[in-house]
């Protein structure tokens, strides 16, 4: 069985990396990334909210919902320590 | 509160060096707009300089500064804060967290309000970091029972 597991794992592996062959070169400014979103936010950034650091901007303005996300992801994680980690004297 | 086992030299510093850590990350929170910076890392730097005293010191140097009730609602406080901007743009007629709305309550025209509710919301953001970090190093340096041995 885990001759099996293995051939899975490689087979994966090697499907994982076949298709990264694909994938446009790091800082391609040609790439699908770098051509849809990322100029109208560079471009737009300081006058749309007078913000000159655009990753403040994309952060908290225009991805504002996903960072709320993440706020939230922190006071979850911050709460759940407290109920588990927490011990009061009478217990 | 001080233990003569302990070094004046290290205690004698971190006193020193906390108020200018704090101010450090309220600085880096407020000039997230311009510099490399915002309510993540302002809001670490802050937690920072409490686990420095309890380093220093022991539990109780930052239990008497900011007791856990008051840390525990800060954590809440600050996931309020953000949410409660959103809700208002919401209140004022337009989409959850559109900060632009916020200049019929602001002395600001429309594009410096987004800054403003950016500003907001980075101070909302810091201060649920701050407070969450702090309090997982408490639980964590002393298994919960917060008491004053302090780091193990």
């Amino acid at each position: 069985m885990k001759i099996f597991a293995l051939i899975a794992v490689i087979l994966t592996g090697a499907a994982l990396i076949y298709s990264t062959f694909d994938m446009p070169d790091w800082g391609d400014p040609a790439s699908p990334a770098n051509t849809h979103v990322s100029p109208r936010y560079i471009e737009k950034t300081i006058e749309e909210t007078a913000t000159p650091n655009a990753v403040t901007s994309l952060l908290a303005d225009y991805r504002g919902f996903d960072t709320l996300g993440e706020t939230t992801v922190i006071f979850t994680a911050g709460i759940v320590c407290i109920m588990l980690l927490r011990r009061y004297e009478n217990d | 509160m001080t233990r003569k086992l302990e070094n004046i030299v290290i205690q004698t510093v971190s006193r020193l060096l906390a108020p200018f850590l704090q101010i450090y990350a309220l600085y880096v929170i407020a000039h997230g707009h311009y510099s490399p910076g915002g309510g993540f890392q302002g809001g670490c730097i802050l937690a920072a300089s409490f686990i420095l005293l309890v380093i220093a010191y022991d539990i109780n140097a930052v239990k008497s500064r900011m007791s856990e009730k008051i840390n525990t609602l800060y954590t809440g406080a600050g996931v309020f804060i953000y949410a409660g901007i959103g809700l208002l743009c919401l209140l004022l007629g337009a989409n959850y967290l559109d900060y632009g709305i916020l200049h019929k309550i602001l002395p600001v025209g429309p594009v410096k309000a987004r800054a403003m509710g950016t500003l907001g919301v980075e101070i909302g953001v810091g201060l649920a970091v701050m407070a969450v970090m702090v309090s997982i190093f408490l639980n964590i340096a002393s298994g919960g029972r917060h008491e004053e041995g302090a780091v193990e």
